[in-house]
């Protein structure tokens, strides 16, 4: 006989007695689960479904036959002929008894209208305590998301599971003994003043409010409740929406498969953008005589000072009318659009559609261009496909991980919490970043390498593997091609040699290249490191490439996952808002797929693949596009060297902005199309895990904001398209059509389900998880392998210019601000524009923490505060790009990477000085919002 | 309209401001280094956390924030999993900006209850009123040194009988280091035939099988307080896949308790060589020591004695280790001894599993105290039956009673097990002190109850106070005279719970508080204790919990008119 597997013993039914009943229970469920399973309540507090149990508040006490004292049923499981009673005079007095004691210590004044402490005790008629109350402590509302009451606190220590097992933060602490034990935050530091990231798992996971929302949110009574998916990063969680009136009162995560409950600070705490009073409410139309010029700023509260309101049918016949004149003109290249990754995949195929069919050419991009352009371009290269392998939460199953380049921590958070879930259960996680973040204390090997020499550390490593006889042969025979000269190219650098370059020991490179290699199941994650340089795609490859030669792939926990940055850059990206490709990544110059398209959409198309983002930029300047239509981007804050980008959109003779709010890119429209935000439409996103995910509207449009399916519809129209969508369902099921990766999803399976993951190429195939089991979806079915040299930066630090500027995001900050600097809690915790350097060099230049410093680039000048951090290399300056006051890419460099055409974001030569002139706020950002809407 | 909405002043209260570092406290680069320093090449192990701790407490006589912070950091851990175990421990004083650091010298006076017979409370507030700056005097849980009471520690120097007199001095004059009397080193114990059995079963002369059953045979039982047969639980935990590893309690804390003390200071070899024959006849790979951080002197003699034991080994010896508690009487509690060891807050774990099965490390575990393992050697040299050939009144096998409290020689008396107080007091104990007449008795420690005199023929061994809700536990007898209280010393024992409770679960953590408020009151609530009663016995994750309420109960029982 075979010893049995833990699943098929977790599946064996236990039979044994409860209240006398015969009952069955499992060896993976605990006495609660099996009661509850039979109808049998059990009151619990420290117990809740998702964290570890831990038996600590006695509320759940049993008598079990043959035992001296009661047991704990969330502890304890069941036993073949166990008898269990839950509800006899001893078990029920010590579960009042329990009960009675917490009673005891609690306010009168409650800061929940959800407390499970009262609940139960109502059920088990528990009276007035007897026992006199402990002395209680101060609230501390020192947080801007969070109050926390420890006066309602009944020691259950849901919260610090919460933050150090399911969430990892490793903020709340159990601290003193006895009765003085306490939930603290890192050293009894007021919240607000702790390490706190605001992931608020612990106030979701209180149950008696000593932990909730601040300024009383979870004391108003919900209308309803709605489900939906969070609108930030690409790791797509669900949440629920708690509605009350035309309000968003709070949110709560919900089980969604990417996130089982968990959220991050934007998911949870920033949600109140869409009411915030800069919102456009009617569609707007330039006055005359307002310039149009680079430097021309607005404030976004006082749109009519250089609009004026129109009607929509003014604004709509204007803003095509216009568009279709210039494409009659000049010609259909004249035209281009940019769409967004933060609106649905419905909106991005009608985005793409209108582009391809009505201006008629291919010159339609987004901010993928941005960000994953050189993954995508160097995955579809080596394996045609440019989603993962691998689903994020498949860490879990992974013996490795290297995650290189990448912040989870601050940008795909929940994604960070399994990384960090899979570390702490043994997985040796390898994170190589040149910025040391939280996640690095999690690293068996923290390898924190000089910026720009990925290739080196990468190309070392596999020398490492070829050379000591480590990489998979079979694999590497049945299943890729190339192999040979990559292994001649990789003999070049041992790692000896790139230890200078990259300045990682090689003894460290080798270490961690055997582990890579030896292991039974490594995976691959990396994010905007990678992509966003000159050599981004080389970057790339070279990890396709220590993937395939050590057969790490199309097995669970292995594989590739370039971490999508928004919430639905996978899904406009596969929805063919690029413009090489139609949906479903089918080239525009093949003419199979041309066919296809032209057949579905009844319409003649352009051939010649369009223009990428800053080529766009380029061919304004260069008078060749003369009119654009631009949905949900801010390329004027977003694009390299911003102030090129600007003067160039500034030349445009037309500009159509569909927006929320008035943002920097708005600065230059002739029309403004007010549109929705996330939560007053219905649509689908997909994740970085390619989860097709469905958002509810939870919310009607302010004023006279239209939902962007209508709008664009409507443009369509008025530039000649006979369109007649009736809602996201009709739009999707013609991109059914089109994309045999999604032709599987129904409407109706989204609506049951929320979440089907692709490929789902048939009605009813539950969807591929992992991919490239057993061959790749190449021509020859084998991934090809591409051997690179280093490539240097294009800019260099030299004398002048003697830092390196990185950019990217910061935790509380989406993209370029315009949604995040309006959310109160968000803007109030980072509220103003800081820029990361390593205390020495701080001190190098003479300034101190928190001073104002000046960074200059050969582009541009911005003046912001200093913080010093001592994760950030020496040598190195790291802004985000989220501060319209120090807009960071007023300093990028606008070169490309020749595959992807991702501008070089990481890396470009500047120089810091002490000092300088602060460019006033205007009318967000800096708190004001929080404040505001405390003193009403 | 005003476009410029940020020349507005901002409102107070909540004002957005710039942070001028990551969020949260930054690792100070001075303290960093000194902890660099301190460390120096000492693994950075989690499990190491408290020995490090020390450290810095041994340096600063505190541990300032920023160091706490540095040591995180160091240590690969978050700064509040070094915060909450650095303020689980008495030993440990954490301090933030702001606080006032202790004074250079700390003196401890135990409060519990022998100490508090005789005189405690005044002694401290004597103590407290003379000494001068840079002293600071606070009141201490049981240090182990009842036969010496009232004791008073001067750094981590005991003093027998505390008075002023006696301590003003040794302040004065700096003495604060605990004195290490004669005891048997390592070449005295062998010349006598010490790890000679050690020698043997490492050299493959001696039978693991017959060895155990001399064990079994010989009745010997846990004499940690919890009485689970010693060879049987060799024979469970050898069951149990490898690796195993041993732990050995000497964090003797249960009020009333000396005896581990008492051997470990004449004799530190015996229980060393127990635990090397027990660790080859269970298999067992590593050997842990816990000592409590009161027992100084043991410490020092442990160190100097392990030291001598690994220059010139008798034997193979597998790796021990000597870890230091840091003031917790929890950590005493098998299971929470265990986390302590892993370099956590000593919070008993929940059953099953059990220490045999998954115990320190995750790993089973042969957990035994000191004593115990003392008497490996005597019983295989002298066999089962001369162990088992003791006893009275029907009992088997020998006791080592911790005496203190109103009698003429407290101490430690081996005695046969199953012998009344009464005869203890009269055979070994010279008869009460003059003036006082014998009252009631804690036959157990602070957990094992409370009996009038009257009651002073039951013997005491395992199993024969059960029926009056008491038991032997570790054979702390605490003798209470015609001039004490039961009520009085059920407070003071439900205080020392209280304060001791780990905080883990409600009916202790909360329990012993409420129970402490009640029996404050001159007349007790008596109903409502008893209900409480029950719960915290029934419902409480380990003993301490669960035998907290036996001192309220028994003097309910057999003390009802104290209270009413």
């Amino acid at each position: 006989m075979t010893a049995m597997t833990k699943e098929e013993l977790a599946a064996m039914p236990i039979e044994f007695k409860l209240n006398g009943r015969d009952v069955v229970g499992y060896a993976s469920e605990t006495l609660i689960q099996t009661a509850k399973r039979h109808g049998v309540e059990i009151p619990h507090l420290c117990y809740k479904e998702g964290l570890r149990p831990d038996g600590n508040c006695r509320a759940c006490m049993v008598e079990i036959k043959g035992e001296r004292v009661l047991a704990p049923s969330c502890c304890r499981k069941p036993a073949k002929g166990m008898e269990v009673v839950t509800d006899s005079a001893r078990a029920v007095h010590s579960q009042k008894m329990v009960l009675e004691l917490l009673l005891s210590d609690l306010p009168q004044e409650r800061h929940t209208l959800a407390s499970e402490l009262d609940k139960w005790a109502a059920k088990l008629k528990v009276g007035s305590p007897r026992f006199a109350p402990r002395h209680q402590p101060a609230a501390d509302l020192s947080h801007h998301g969070i109050a926390v009451n420890l006066d309602s606190c009944i020691q259950c220590t849901r919260c610090v599971r919460a933050c150090r097992e399911e969430q990892v933060n490793d903020v709340i602490g159990y601290a003193f003994r006895g009765e003085h034990s306490k939930i603290v935050f890192d050293l009894d530091d007021p919240m607000g003043e702790s390490t706190c990231v605001a992931c608020g798992e612990c106030v979701q996971a209180c149950p008696t409010g000593a932990l909730m929302p601040a300024c009383g949110a979870g004391m108003i009574q919900p209308d309803k409740k709605v489900h939906s998916v969070c609108p930030y990063c690409g790791v797509g969680c669900q949440l629920t929406y708690a509605v009350k009136g035309d309000k968003i009162l709070y949110v709560e995560g919900r089980d969604g498969p990417s996130n089982h409950g968990r959220l991050c600070v934007k998911g949870r705490y920033g949600f109140d953008y869409v009411h915030h009073k800069q919102r456009l409410t009617k569609p707007l139309i330039r006055k005359p005589g307002v310039p149009k010029q680079a430097e021309f700023t607005m404030d976004p509260a006082n749109p009519l000072e250089y609009f004026r309101e129109a009607s929509w049918d003014e604004a709509l016949d204007l803003a095509a009318g216009k568009l279709k004149a210039i494409r009659d003109q000049h010609g259909k290249q004249a035209l281009a659009g940019f769409g967004s990754a933060k609106g649905t995949n419905e909106e991005a195929y009608l985005f793409q559609k209108l582009v391809r069919a009505g201006f008629g050419s291919n010159n339609v991009d987004h901010c993928t261009r941005l960000c994953h352009a050189s993954s995508v371009a160097a995955l579809m290269e080596g394996v045609a496909s440019g989603a993962v392998s691998n689903q994020v939460n498949d860490v879990a199953r992974a013996e490795v991980i290297f995650l290189i380049g990448a912040n989870p921590v601050s940008n795909h958070p929940v994604a960070a919490t399994w990384i960090k879930n899979a570390a702490r259960n043994g997985a040796a996680l390898i994170y190589a970043d040149p910025r040391r973040s939280e996640l690095s204390r999690h690293a068996r090997y923290m390898l924190q390498f000089k910026p720009d020499t990925d290739v080196a550390l990468l190309n070392a490593m596999m020398h490492t593997i070829v050379h000591e006889g480590l990489v998979n042969e079979d694999f590497i025979k049945s299943r890729t091609i190339g192999y040979e000269e990559l292994k001649k190219n990789v003999a070049g650098y041992s790692p000896e040699a790139m230890a200078p370059v990259c300045g990682i020991p090689a003894k460290t490179i080798r270490e961690v290249a055997r582990l890579f290699a030896k292991s039974k199941s490594s995976m691959i994650l990396w994010g905007m490191g990678i992509s966003q340089h000159i050599h981004g795609t080389d970057n790339a490859r070279c990890l396709i490439a220590l993937c395939m030669i050590t057969g790490q792939i199309g097995r669970p926990g292995t594989g590739l996952h370039p971490l999508r940055g928004q919430n639905n850059v996978q899904g406009a990206s596969d929805s063919g808002l690029i413009p090489m490709v139609f949906p479903d990544y089918q080239r525009v110059d093949n003419a199979d797929a041309r066919a296809r398209f032209e057949k579905l959409w009844g319409a003649t198309l352009d051939p010649k693949p369009g223009l990428t983002v800053v080529e766009i930029v380029h061919a304004i300047l260069d008078d060749k596009i003369r009119g654009m239509y631009i949905m949900g981007e801010n390329p004027a804050m977003s694009d390299p060297d911003a102030h090129h980008a600007r003067a160039a959109f500034a030349k445009l003779e037309h500009l159509v902005v569909q927006e929320i709010f008035l943002t920097e890119t708005c600065y230059y429209a002739d029309v403004i199309l007010p549109a929705t935000a996330w939560p007053e439409k219905v649509g689908t996103v997909t994740n970085t895990d390619r989860m097709v995910q469905l958002g509810r509207k939870a919310l009607e449009p302010p004023g006279d904001a239209r939902e962007d399916l209508w709008i664009i519809q409507e443009i369509a129209r008025r530039v000649g398209l006979a369109w007649n969508y009736h809602g996201p369902a009709d739009v999707f099921n013609e991109m059914r059509k089109g994309m045999n990766s999604i032709a599987g999803i129904t409407w109706e399976r989204l609506e049951e389900e929320s979440c089907v993951t692709y490929p789902c190429e048939k009605e009813g195939d539950p969807g591929e998880p992992v991919v490239f089991v057993d061959r790749f979806p190449t021509a020859t079915g084998r991934a090809k392998l591409v051997p690179v040299d280093i490539i240097p930066a294009a800019e260099r630090p030299d004398r002048e210019f003697p830092f390196v500027l990185i950019t990217g995001r910061q935790l509380e900050h989406w993209h370029t601000g315009a949604i995040t600097r309006r959310a109160s809690v968000l803007d109030a915790i980072e509220s103003e524009p800081v820029a990361s350097l390593h205390p020495l060099d701080l001190d190098a230049i003479g300034a101190k923490p928190g001073d104002v410093i000046t960074v200059e680039s050969r582009r541009g000048i911005i003046s912001l505060y200093a913080r010093a951090d001592d994760g950030t290399p020496r040598g190195a300056v790291f802004i985000p790009f989220c501060f319209y006051e120090a807009a960071a890419n007023l300093l990028t460099n606008p070169v490309l990477d020749p595959f992807g055409k991702i501008p070089e974001f990481k890396y470009c030569a500047v120089k810091v000085t002490h000092g300088g002139e602060l460019t006033p706020r205007s009318s967000y950002g800096g708190g004001q919002t929080l404040a505001r809407r405390q003193i009403a | 309209m005003d476009n410029r909405a940020s020349h507005e002043p901002q409102p107070q209260g909540k004002r957005a401001r710039v942070r001028a570092t990551p969020k949260g406290r930054q690792v100070d680069p001075n303290a960093h280094k000194e902890i660099q320093s301190l460390l120096k090449g000492a693994p950075r192990r989690r499990d190491l956390l408290i020995e490090h701790l020390h450290k810095i407490q041994d340096r600063h006589g505190c541990i300032p924030a920023a160091h706490v912070v540095a040591l995180a950091r160091e240590m690969g851990l978050a700064m509040t999993e070094v915060y909450e175990v650095a303020t689980f421990y008495h030993h440990f004083d954490v301090m933030k900006e702001g606080d006032t650091p202790p004074p250079p010298l700390t003196v401890r006076v135990c409060e519990s209850l022998s100490c508090e017979l005789a005189g405690a409370s005044r002694l401290i507030r004597e103590l407290a009123a003379s000494a001068g700056a840079g002293v600071r005097v606070i009141p201490a849980p049981c240090v182990g040194r009842c036969e010496q009471a009232p004791v008073a520690v001067v750094g981590q120097n005991p003093v027998a009988q505390a008075t002023v007199e006696k301590v003003q001095p040794l302040i004065a004059a700096g003495k604060t280091r605990c004195p290490v009397g004669k005891y048997i080193t390592y070449a005295e114990y062998r010349r006598k035939g010490g790890y000679r059995i050690a020698a043997e079963c490492l050299a493959g002369k001696r039978d693991a099988e017959d060895l155990t059953k001399t064990m079994e045979d010989s009745g010997l039982r846990g004499l940690g307080g919890a009485g689970f047969p010693a060879g049987r639980k060799w024979r469970a935990v050898k069951a149990e896949p490898a690796p195993r590893l041993m732990a050995i309690n000497i964090d003797e804390g249960e009020v009333g308790t000396f005896k581990d003390r008492y051997y470990l200071e004449r004799d530190p070899h015996r229980f060393l060589e127990g635990a090397i024959i027990a660790a080859w006849a269970v298999q067992i790979s590593e050997i842990y020591i816990y000592l409590r951080d009161e027992y100084a002197g043991c410490r020092e003699i442990l160190e100097r004695e392990l030291t001598a034991l690994r220059t010139d080994p008798p034997c193979p010896l597998p790796p021990i280790y000597l870890r230091r508690g840091a003031g917790a009487y929890i950590c005493g509690e098998e299971s929470a001894m265990i986390e302590s060891i892993e370099g956590k807050r000593g919070m008993p774990r929940l059953r099953p599993p059990y220490v045999a099965q998954v115990g320190l490390f995750g790993y089973p575990t042969l957990e035994h105290n000191m004593e115990t393992l003392h008497w490996v050697r005597d019983i295989l040299e002298k066999g089962a039956s001369w162990f088992a050939s003791h006893g009275r009144h029907g009992r088997k096998g020998l006791r080592s009673f911790s005496v203190s409290g109103r009698v003429q020689k407290p101490g430690v008396h081996l005695a046969p097990a199953g012998i009344t107080v009464k005869e203890l007091i009269e055979e070994y104990c010279g008869g009460m002190l003059p003036g006082h007449e014998f009252y009631a008795y804690l036959p157990g420690g602070a957990s094992g109850g409370i009996l009038p005199a009257s009651m002073g023929d039951i013997p005491l061994d395992f199993d024969t106070l059960n029926q009056y809700g008491c038991f032997i536990g570790s054979a702390a007898v605490m003798i209470l005279s015609d001039r004490d209280k039961a009520a009085a010393a059920a407070r003071n024992l439900m205080k020392f719970f209280a304060d001791e409770s780990c905080g883990q679960c409600t009916p202790c953590r909360v329990g012993t508080a409420k129970a402490l408020k009640l029996m404050e009151a001159a007349r007790w609530d008596q109903p409502l204790l008893e209900e409480l009663s029950v719960a915290m016995a029934d419902a409480s994750i380990c003993g301490l919990g669960q035998a907290a309420p036996n001192p309220i109960r028994c003097v309910a029982k057999y003390f009802p008119d104290e209270i009413k």
